[in-house]
């Protein structure tokens, strides 16, 4: 079976992906830059048994994904900054309801409706912090088109294996850009489904931890009958005070994803064997920063290439494995300094840092972390 | 590095540029090359100027913007004015006949002024093809990809019914930069 070769936005791969990855349910508000992925799948999605709703508003509409997934289906929804905002509330519920979903966030820049057409990474740390409590999040980040598809069905199996939401970071140059890509008749990776409970209905607890790390969720309307709240939770899923349950949960909340990270973490290196000067940058800047390390290899200078796919959880070891090994890193991204901060503190003082901020909605230029790199050789 | 070729397609909003851009895009996706198109998503994408920019190459992409354009297109005076500010050396630039053009372009600029817009009004009686006559110029000109290839991906986004019109506005297109170089 050979591939179909087209040229896609990243918004469209996204759809692609999402359907792929078996996407029955999408609920949303569209917003500029993600807008296409409402578009193609208010198209798509019913012709493949899926549902597809424009709500009233961003609250509703991760509301809606909720109760969707609740029942069985993949769900998902896409925003942008303002939305994302929106979204936190029923984002941070679905963590600790732990009800598996994708959320698409295609970064436009910021603070409140800022640039709607402008590229930015200013929602980074947003995707970790932005709903209140302690809760764990996975989100990953692609820098092309044909990434953007596979990485969507990640996102899926993520959210699935783990049963947790899992956002999908994505830029404005990713997702308008259209690139060659390369769709195959079938999912290049496995698609993975939740668990389903193996014990009697009537013996089901949603939230077991003698079930593992990741206790099978049931389908809504199929028999199971348990309860579900944002209110700290006992096995059953009803409300609990009690710290030794408090503990046992937030504890197994957090195992689920932590202890799981060799599969959870992915990156991307470039010339990073001999490199001496490593310049860290993910998503549309990660290009930018791919030709900042040619030029600057043209130039003699050893530089390499640390690409995060997965931004959260923050990759620690990856960062302190090369803070050994090189002179300098240069950290490059659209917002005034976020993940910049997670990679000093990952690098614990083992290597200097230059920071290339900037945020005037425009994608950085591979001269000015070119420039940068040259600085700090 | 990898030859790249970086192609600004401009014009007003409304005369295609953005179709033309994605056209020229599969074209060079049809030879097997990589291609990357964008386009200005800001509020001058209705009316006013307009922009497409296309890069093309045989090896991986990085940076995925247009910076100095080797290859640019220009079928109104005010997206001349705007677009042509950071046109590589020894560019070639494609111009509609009604603009003027200045003397402050860069040394070894091509330039290739011939009646798009006039030949899509009179001759074929249809200016909403000028955009598809323009690539044939473009790429009669600079051959930065097969004529086939374009005629090909062409045929693959215009309306059906309308296959004759564009292959003719191709075709007048070709034979306009074979008089105009």
């Amino acid at each position: 079976m050979s591939p179909t070769v087209k040229l896609l936005q990243g918004n469209e791969a996204c759809v692609e992906g999402a359907l792929a990855a078996g996407l029955k349910f999408f609920a949303g508000y569209p917003i500029t830059p993600s807008t296409e992925i409402a578009e193609h799948l208010a198209e798509r999605l019913p012709r493949v048994g899926g549902r597809f709703i424009q709500m009233e508003d961003e609250i509703a509409s991760m509301a809606a994904v909720v109760g969707a997934s609740l029942t069985g289906a993949k769900a998902m929804t896409a925003t942008s900054g303002p939305g994302f905002s929106l979204k936190q509330e029923n984002l941070g519920f679905a963590t600790f309801t732990e009800v598996p979903c994708v959320v698409v966030n295609v970064m436009r820049g910021g603070p409140s409706t800022g640039l709607p057409t402008s590229p930015a990474q200013s929602d980074v740390m947003q995707a970790r912090w932005g709903t209140h409590g302690d809760h764990p999040i996975i989100a990953i980040y692609p820098s092309s088109v044909p990434e953007t598809y596979e990485l969507t069905i990640k996102a899926f199996n993520f959210a699935e294996k783990y049963r947790t939401p899992v956002i999908l970071l994505m830029d404005e140059v990713i997702g308008h850009m259209r690139e060659r890509i390369e769709l195959p008749d079938e999912p290049p990776i496995p698609i993975i489904d939740r668990a389903k409970p193996t014990v009697p209905k009537s013996e089901y607890l949603p939230f077991d931890e003698s079930q593992g790390d990741v206790p099978p969720l049931a389908n809504f309307g199929e028999g199971y009958r348990f309860h579900i709240t944002g209110l700290t939770h006992d096995q059953r899923g009803f409300p609990t005070s009690a710290p030794d349950k408090t503990a046992v949960l937030l504890d197994r909340l957090h195992n689920k994803i932590y202890n799981s990270l060799d599969d959870i973490l992915l990156w991307e290196t470039i010339d990073m064997e001999d490199a001496e000067i490593g310049i860290f940058a993910y998503g549309a800047t990660a290009r930018s920063a791919t030709r900042a390390v040619r030029l600057a290899r043209e130039q003699g200078v050893k530089a390499g290439l640390i690409r995060p796919i997965t931004i959260w959880p923050f990759p620690d070891q990856l960062i302190a494995q090369y803070a050994k090994q090189l002179k300098a890193l240069v950290v490059a991204e659209m917002n005034l300094g976020q993940l910049v901060n997670e990679v000093e503190r990952a690098a614990q003082g083992q290597v200097p840092i230059k920071r290339v901020l900037q945020a005037n909605g425009e994608l950085i230029l591979p001269e000015t972390i070119l420039q940068a790199a040259l600085e700090v050789k | 590095m990898a030859v790249r070729h970086e192609v600004r397609l401009s014009g007003s909003g409304g005369q295609g540029m953005q179709l033309a851009g994605i056209i020229l895009a599969e074209a060079a996706i049809l030879e097997g090359k990589n291609a990357v198109q964008t386009q200005s998503y800001g509020p001058e994408a209705r009316g006013g100027a307009s922009r497409s920019e296309v890069i093309i190459s045989e090896a991986a992409i990085d940076y995925p913007k247009v910076t100095q354009p080797q290859v640019m297109l220009a079928l109104t005076q005010e997206s001349y004015n705007k677009y042509r500010h950071d046109l590589a050396p020894d560019a070639l630039l494609v111009v509609d006949e009604s603009i003027e053009v200045s003397d402050d372009l860069p040394t070894g600029t091509q330039v290739i002024s011939v009646p798009i817009l006039r030949s899509a009004t009179e001759t074929l009686q249809r200016p909403i093809v000028a955009n598809i006559m323009a690539l044939g110029v473009l790429v009669g000109s600079s051959a930065i990809v097969e004529r086939e290839s374009l005629e090909k991906a062409v045929l693959n986004r215009v309306p059906r019914g309308t296959e004759d019109l564009n292959r003719q506005a191709l075709a007048i297109g070709f034979q306009l930069a074979a008089n105009g170089s």
